[in-house]
């Protein structure tokens, strides 16, 4: 909502300067987006007038002036077809500068004749483009006086940005009453006078709504007016459209954005003789359409208020005039409307259709339905005097909804909800200035708010009204009361650790991305998802138009892009949402990683290798190990989903729940996301972990640490191929489960001496007795177990 | 090498000059006999002394002992020599001479072992010397995403005001994202957050990504019982993408609802928040209404700040710049939630964290937050050691 400051004194009688009436307009909730001061940099331009024009000696399209501008005579040089002895004129001095051409002006010798500043055209002012000639003032315009002063722009243009529920300030009007309550100054808004028709007008009006859905337009209000001349407005009116970012049309049409400005008045005018008959207001029909006052054409539809006449749609109610209506140079007998529409019904048309109008912008908001016949008045009023024309009674159809209600205000609840004590006296003053009746009930009012505020709905709205306007400034700001008992964990268990994921990661030298969470629906089913349920009706474009079912893909296409700029070898982890479904249950939290590249940039001392499935693997046993969940108990399987390497990837299973997956991508699915490898990722699914058992006591159990010295004992194992080392060690430590502690692996190959389908793994097995150091015998039969086991469960052979 | 000497020591010198001229031939007799050879005592040690100062390995070392005083070296001959000498007299006076003879050759040896042994050290640490201006092995550095550090930030700061973490789904119903926010469908609210929709389920509801983090205050409110102080921070989504605007942002809701907090508490806890936030004690707030259809009164928040230059400054300064939305929960929305407004009231607000972060940590464009540039990450990121906490200060300096 933009308008000047001089237009807001046309409603207010105030002395404040612009900056305090910005700041109070701000602190009511007006909030006041920007102040533009039009004048800026237009000082040194003055109104001057050209004493004589005559030839250049030197130069046939030069003309060299003798120029007044108030504080002495100049000379000056001019090159527009336009100036002539006379005339009134806009002169800047030399030392000026000249924001059009963004140029300091300088004294000057053109052709051999001197040259003391400039007269200009609109286009070196920086105020459009005009360039045609240099301004042409009346011929009453003040010589010496500032130009900006003259024109208007050193009056202030205000911007508010309004929110929704204060439709009221949609017209001058209304920001003019709130200003008064908070003290900056009087209303002054003029009545309106009742202008008595002359004849009945010729064309009828009737609302043909179906029973139960009058609400679409309750009331409407028209007027003939006859014998009109359109033509340009007076200059206080273009003034007043342009100030406010308004392109003047004609004076019937600049008086209906005057109005809606002016008091939040929508209205329209209607070229009467291209109206058939009378005025009806319906919804659309079947096929119908309209051409719109924009030059698009619309399908209306049985959903949508119609104004119409006999034969077609003239209009959209609330929101758009018909083209075919529309008002013209020619136009010389009109009708007027002023009428009521369904702010929900406004709202739903205006977003079926894609109309961002200034009347539906109002409508959908609300209006004050009382100020519908005034508002015919006033616009009837200003067609008299701007169009002449003689005005027919009014028509009116419907009647006004009631709008009429009371809400109890207690006194105390402006303490207890607001935090500030306001007087009763004070409140009710308030309330009084901004245009409710509030009469003392009780224990505090009966409060009837205004026909213009339909946000008015309870007794916290009240509240509101006089908290803002005593100021949200003189609430004390009170510290929230500390807790009453030992703080309880901020977090719960689960976010907890998702938090220490995160660093985790991080301190493994793994960079956290953030990505969307949609991507596209090719790139979602190679990772199992796509499922209809979970696209998105209205994409913001093609690639991300699916909940992602896995953060992968959007992990390896960030590791290409940073290839791409030159950082081949990284790790990227996201933990974040995956969508399984549409149910609150669907969606789980992962911790993903991806590792692109080397494990490591070249080094002097160490060669670096592709990164691999191991890599992979150590994240995730990372992540696991950090949440709690017994490493020991973990099943790998060899088992990984389809967008991995068949060969070369694995989940591990803590009984039936996958908790984790990891190994190198699949390479068809590398090449569909455009992602070169090698590339290895993990994801393990946070919310499947197991939760820490509550338990009653943080005591851990007590350390056993052996005094005796542990034993390691080497094996080497010849297995089939096929056999996995998860077997083998699982053998090995099954072998004797008191004297086992740990069981490693540290040697595998296969083929030189190695028959085929073979292979070696070499297992160190630490011994700990607990009781007495081991003797040798000891040690060889815990030995030949190992190997009894493992021949046992893999078949596997010591090699010699 | 050890430098040659041309006199015994002057223990070996005094003993030897103790003797008889007689007991001095006896003395040089027996070394005859040891080395086979007619010697002067004095001058055959001197020359093993520099024999042995000559050695160059430890071996040529392990030689001269054995040769000299092992089990059947010199000195062990020479000790039965002097065992063989009748007169007790002259067998009181030589013995001790040989004696001092050999330790004076033993602890030679031993010397000029450890001379050995410290060059050799000497000589191998040169050998084993690397250039340490050379880098060390590689570690790459991880960072935490600035987003992440904030939420962290901002639930240390909340925490110790006693709010609790609580979370809800990016992907709600109606109801929860609107209706129960007092948000219905026409109400041009809904036009002010483009809502993004999945597809139509079977029931003709269509499912939404949330637009906000409020549906949690209505997920809460409905399954605990208040007092409640919560915050929520979270994925939301808004069809929405150009410079100042992604289709997906992170919000932080908070909500508290009990029986007394008012306007007043509204202004305490968000004012206290910004102070700790951006660590400016004294960074001036003002509060003004404003309308969100799930508040009343509404509110919003600006912090003060200056933007001399074109940099943008928090803290004391002449402009100001909006943080947040608030205000006191709807009494419609309580009532949604089956708590009965005549009971129970509270404050909600709303804050961008991609916002706070930019305006924190001076970074200038939302949309970099989601592309995931290792050099972005790396100039904004936090390590993973930096974790926020009141008590250790918010971030590592």
């Amino acid at each position: 909502m933009k308008f000047t400051f001089s237009w807001l004194k046309e409603h207010l009688r105030t002395d404040a300067p612009a900056k305090d009436v910005a700041h109070a307009l701000t602190m009511l909730g007006l909030e006041v987006e920007g102040m533009a001061d039009r004048g800026k940099g237009l000082e040194p331009f003055v109104v001057a007038r050209v004493i004589e024009a005559k030839q250049h000696p030197n130069a046939d399209r030069l003309r060299v002036c003798r120029v007044d501008t108030g504080s002495g005579e100049v000379q000056v040089v001019c090159g527009a077809p336009n100036a002539r002895t006379g005339m009134k004129g806009v002169f800047a001095p030399a030392g000026s500068y000249i924001p059009g051409t963004k140029v300091d002006l300088k004294k000057g010798v053109i052709r051999g004749v001197e040259s003391n500043g400039m007269l200009v055209s609109e286009r070196e002012m920086g105020l459009s483009d005009e360039h045609e000639g240099i301004i042409d003032l009346p011929a009453d315009a003040p010589v010496g006086a500032s130009y900006a002063k003259y024109a208007g722009f050193d009056d202030p243009v205000f911007e508010v940005k309004l929110t929704p529920n204060r439709a009221d300030c949609l017209g001058i009007a209304g920001i003019a009453r709130d200003l008064a309550a908070a003290g900056i100054g009087t209303v002054i808004t003029p009545a309106v006078a009742t202008l008595p028709g002359r004849f009945k007008s010729p064309l009828d009006l009737q609302l043909q709504l179906p029973a139960g859905q009058e609400n679409a337009c309750p009331l409407f209000l028209g007027r003939y007016i006859r014998g009109v001349k359109n033509g340009p407005s007076p200059d206080w009116l273009k003034r007043k459209l342009e100030a406010v970012g308004l392109r003047p049309i004609s004076a019937l049409v600049d008086i209906t954005n005057y109005v809606t400005l002016d008091r939040d008045r929508p209205l329209h005018v209607f070229d009467a003789d291209k109206v058939a008959k009378g005025i009806r207001v319906r919804f659309g029909r079947a096929g119908e359409k309209l051409l719109a006052l924009n030059g698009k054409t619309y399908a209306l539809t049985d959903s949508m208020t119609v104004i119409a006449d006999e034969a077609k749609a003239l209009g959209l109610g609330g929101i758009i005039g018909g083209e075919e209506t529309g008002c013209t140079e020619s136009t010389t007998n009109v009708f007027v409307e002023a009428a009521l529409f369904d702010p929900k019904r406004t709202a739903l048309t205006g977003r079926a259709l894609s109309i961002d109008s200034d009347a539906r912008h109002r409508f959908e908001r609300g209006v004050d339905p009382e100020f519908t016949a005034p508002g015919i008045e006033l616009a009837t009023k200003l067609v008299m005097e701007l169009c002449g024309g003689e005005p027919s009674e009014v028509v009116i159809a419907g009647r006004v909804p009631d709008w009429r209600r009371t809400i109890h205000l207690r006194q105390s609840r402006i303490m207890a909800l607001g935090g500030i004590d306001v007087p009763a006296a004070r409140a009710g003053a308030i309330l009084t200035s901004l245009g409710f009746k509030a009469v003392p009930k009780g224990d505090g009012f009966d409060v009837d708010p205004p026909s213009w505020r339909a946000d008015i709905e309870g007794e916290a709205d009240l509240v509101e009204e006089v908290v803002r306007v005593e100021g949200y400034d003189h609430i004390e700001a009170v510290p929230m009361p500390a807790p009453a008992v030992t703080p309880e964990p901020v977090l719960t268990p689960a976010q907890r650790r998702v938090g220490l994921v995160k660093r985790l990661l991080a301190e493994r030298g793994i960079m956290e991305a953030v990505t969307w969470s949609f991507m596209s629906r090719a790139h979602s089913q190679k990772f199992g998802g796509g499922q209809p349920a979970l696209a998105l009706a209205n994409p913001i474009s093609a690639d991300l138009d699916q909940m992602r079912p896995s953060i992968l893909p959007n992990l390896l296409q960030a590791a290409q892009r940073n290839a791409d700029r030159g950082s081949p070898d990284l790790a990227l982890f996201e933990v974040g949402p995956v969508y399984a479904g549409d149910r609150p249950q669907d969606q789980s939290m992962h911790a993903t990683v991806v590792r692109r590249g080397n494990n490591a940039p070249r080094h002097w001392d160490a060669k670096p290798r592709p990164v691999d499935a191991f890599d992979a693997k150590a994240d995730a046993m990372a992540v696991l190990s950090l949440c709690g969940v017994p490493l020991g108990n973990l099943q790998v399987e060899a088992k990984p989903p389809a967008w991995y390497h068949p060969g070369r990837a694995g989940v591990l299973r803590l009984g039936p729940n996958v908790l984790a997956s990891f190994g190198e991508l699949h390479p068809r699915v590398l090449k569909a996301l455009d992602v070169e490898g090698p590339a290895v990722g993990c994801e393990v699914n946070l919310t499947l972990l197991p939760l820490p058992k509550a338990k009653a006591s943080r005591a851990r159990p007590l350390l056993k640490a052996s005094p005796f010295q542990p034993v390691v004992r080497d094996f080497a194992f010849v297995v089939d191929d096929t056999i996995a080392a998860e077997q083998l060690v699982r053998a090995a430590r099954g072998a004797d489960k008191a004297l086992i502690a740990e069981v490693g692996v540290f040697d595998r190959f296969s083929g030189g001496a190695l028959a085929p389908g073979k292979k070696s793994i070499a297992i160190a097995v630490t011994l700990q007795p607990t009781e007495a150091t081991l003797s040798e015998a000891e040690i060889e039969a815990v030995a030949a177990k190992v190997v009894a086991q493992v021949a046992k469960a893999t078949g596997g052979v010591l090699r010699g | 090498m050890s430098e040659t000497r041309t006199t015994t020591t002057s223990a070996v010198r005094s003993l030897l000059l103790g003797l008889s001229p007689q007991q001095r031939q006896s003395t040089d007799s027996i070394y005859t006999e040891v080395f086979g050879r007619s010697v002067d005592t004095e001058q055959e040690l001197l020359r093993i002394q520099n024999q042995i100062g000559a050695a160059l390995s430890q071996d040529e070392i392990e030689k001269l002992r054995i040769e000299l005083v092992g089990a059947r070296g010199h000195a062990n001959t020479a000790r039965r020599k002097i065992a063989s000498i009748t007169a007790l007299e002259d067998k009181k006076a030589i013995g001790p001479v040989l004696n001092g003879i050999f330790q004076e050759i033993e602890s030679s040896l031993v010397q000029r072992k450890r001379e050995l042994e410290e060059s050799q050290l000497n000589r191998s640490l040169n050998d084993e010397r690397v250039d340490v201006t050379l880098p060390a092995r590689p570690e790459s550095q991880g960072k935490l995403h600035p987003i992440s550090q904030t939420i962290d930030e901002i639930v240390a700061i909340f925490g110790a005001m006693d709010f609790k973490v609580a979370e809800g789904p990016d992907i709600e119903d109606d109801f929860h994202n609107f209706t129960a926010l007092n948000i219905p469908p026409e109400h041009p609210a809904r036009q002010m957050m483009d809502t993004f929709y999945l597809a139509e389920k079977p029931d003709g509801s269509r499912p939404v990504l949330r637009t906000h983090t409020s549906p949690v205050q209505v997920r809460t409110m409905m399954s605990q019982k208040p007092p409640i102080r919560i915050i929520v921070p979270g994925r939301t989504y808004r069809s929405d993408s150009d410079m100042t605007h992604t289709p997906m942002f992170h919000q932080v809701e908070g909500l508290v609802i009990d029986k007394t907090t008012h306007m007043g508490h509204l202004k305490g806890c968000l004012a206290d928040f910004c102070r700790a936030f951006f660590e400016v004690p004294d960074v001036p707030v003002r509060f003004r209404p404003s309308f969100f259809p799930f508040v009343e009164p509404g509110a919003e928040m600006d912090i003060g700040c200056s933007r001399k230059g074109g940099e943008l400054k928090i803290g004391a300064g002449d402009d100001w710049l909006e943080i947040l939305g608030c205000g006191m929960v709807h009494p419609k929305v309580l009532r949604y939630c089956n708590l009965d407004p005549a009971e129970y009231q509270g404050f909600a607000f709303g804050m961008g964290i991609e916002r706070v972060a930019m305006l924190k940590y001076g970074i200038p464009d939302l949309r970099t937050f989601y592309e995931a540039d290792l050099r972005w990450l790396k100039h904004y990121g936090f390590t993973g050691l930096e974790a926020p906490s009141l008590v250790r200060g918010l971030v590592a300096q």
